[in-house]
């Protein structure tokens, strides 16, 4: 690293560079400065969504608000940046990291995952939803806990002549899983059918809520 | 100076996989904010860096979403931090120097240092004339080119290389006094 035009100067950039490296341990500093500065910034309402990670029985999931509300719900596997930066896309790029504001997701879902929890109350927002993934899910929205329903049956509910695989579709683009309960929705006949989450959670959150019965062993 | 020649697009360092879109807020304060701190602390000490700091990222929040997406961020985000930190260095002109601020522009209110050569290198940037102070920082602490060292400070790339030039000459001189 050199001024290229004058070579006299190599000490002093040597002694100016480790001052840099010795500087380096004020990293943990600009991390808290900026960790205070994310906080600030989702209390003064300056982002436009905020995120934190929330601990669950299926691992560490993901959950974004805007003001509005929850927006977006995303399975340990999801990949954070690629959840993130489809948010910036879709929504806005005013995204900061702030655990303060997703503390009443984080709690009613604790109490879901507990079994202490049968709805949820919390604010969302459902604007990442097409037209019609927002009528298929308004009526998987209104499936109670513990019940089931059919692909078939929301459609229909979702006023659709497309049928059932659309409405499978629209369940699979629900941006709001466990939340919007698009697992108590199963193929005609009893059939599981599908989840974005996989099968096997599906199974869990059913046994859960006491729709299916419990299985000798297993969790997840 | 121009050539006729377009200057090349630049792009800043890259959320891996942004797909053209600005990364998410907070990935950019992720990517920038140790350059940013360094920068602050070297230009108006550590007790002025971190309202500097706050200041530089939230007025970026506010442009943010308008900026292009194929836009330099750390030159852009250096651009804000500099101009804050030239806010805080006309404030405390006006103000006469508390004897605290004293203490800090000393290091002494942040983790302790050896007042070894390269403190004393450091107290000498702090004397600086404002331009080559800047240039100087942009420079070493916030490892910019000199390209966006004078997109940062406004000026041409020559005035920024002149500007890092004498301010060089100046602290060789000031060390080896």
């Amino acid at each position: 690293m050199t001024t290229g035009a004058d070579s006299g100067f190599a000490e002093l950039e040597q002694a100016l560079c480790r001052g840099r490296h010795a500087r380096s341990g004020e990293r943990e500093t600009a991390a808290a400065a900026a960790a205070r500065l994310s906080a600030r910034i989702a209390t003064e309402g300056l982002a436009d969504i905020a995120y934190a990670p929330v601990d669950s029985p299926f691992g560490t999931l993901l959950a974004a608000a805007t003001g509005k509300g929850l927006v977006r719900l995303a399975f340990p596997e999801e990949d954070i940046d690629t959840t993130l930066e489809g948010l910036a896309r879709r929504i806005s790029p005013r995204i900061v990291e702030a655990p303060a504001s997703l503390e009443r997701v984080r709690r009613e879902l604790d109490e879901y995952f507990a079994g202490a929890r049968r709805a949820f109350e919390l604010p969302q927002d459902w604007t990442l939803m097409s037209a019609f993934a927002h009528k298929v899910l308004r009526a998987t929205y209104e499936i109670p806990y513990g019940g089931v329903s059919s692909y078939a049956e929301v459609a229909a509910e979702a006023g659709s002549p497309r049928g059932s695989r659309a409405a499978g579709n629209a369940l699979g683009s629900n941006p709001i899983p466990i939340v919007v309960p698009c697992h108590r929705v199963l193929r005609s006949g009893g059939n599981l059918g599908g989840y974005g989450g996989g099968l096997e959670r599906k199974r869990w959150l059913l046994e859960l809520e006491g729709a299916l019965p419990k299985r000798e062993t297993g969790s997840r | 100076m121009s050539y006729g020649v377009t200057r090349p697009i630049r792009s800043g360092p890259r959320t891996k996989g942004a797909r053209g879109g600005l990364p998410p807020f907070q990935r950019f304060m992720d990517a920038h904010r140790d350059h940013v701190w360094r920068f602050l602390v070297s230009a108006v000490g550590p007790t002025d860096a971190e309202d500097c700091f706050q200041e530089t990222f939230i007025a970026a929040l506010h442009a943010y979403p308008r900026l292009r997406r194929d836009s330099n961020l750390r030159a852009w985000v250096l651009t804000i931090a500099h101009n804050k930190a030239m806010d805080a260095h006309r404030a405390r002109t006006r103000r006469a120097v508390p004897v605290e601020d004293v203490a800090a522009v000393d290091g002494r209110s942040t983790s302790p240092r050896t007042n070894g050569p390269d403190e004393t290198l450091w107290g000498a940037v702090r004397e600086l004339p404002d331009r080559q102070r800047s240039a100087v920082t942009l420079r070493y602490m916030a490892d910019l080119p000199h390209r966006d060292i004078a997109e940062a400070m406004g000026c041409s790339e020559e005035a920024a290389r002149r500007s890092l030039h004498e301010g060089l000459t100046k602290l060789r001189k000031a060390v080896s006094a």
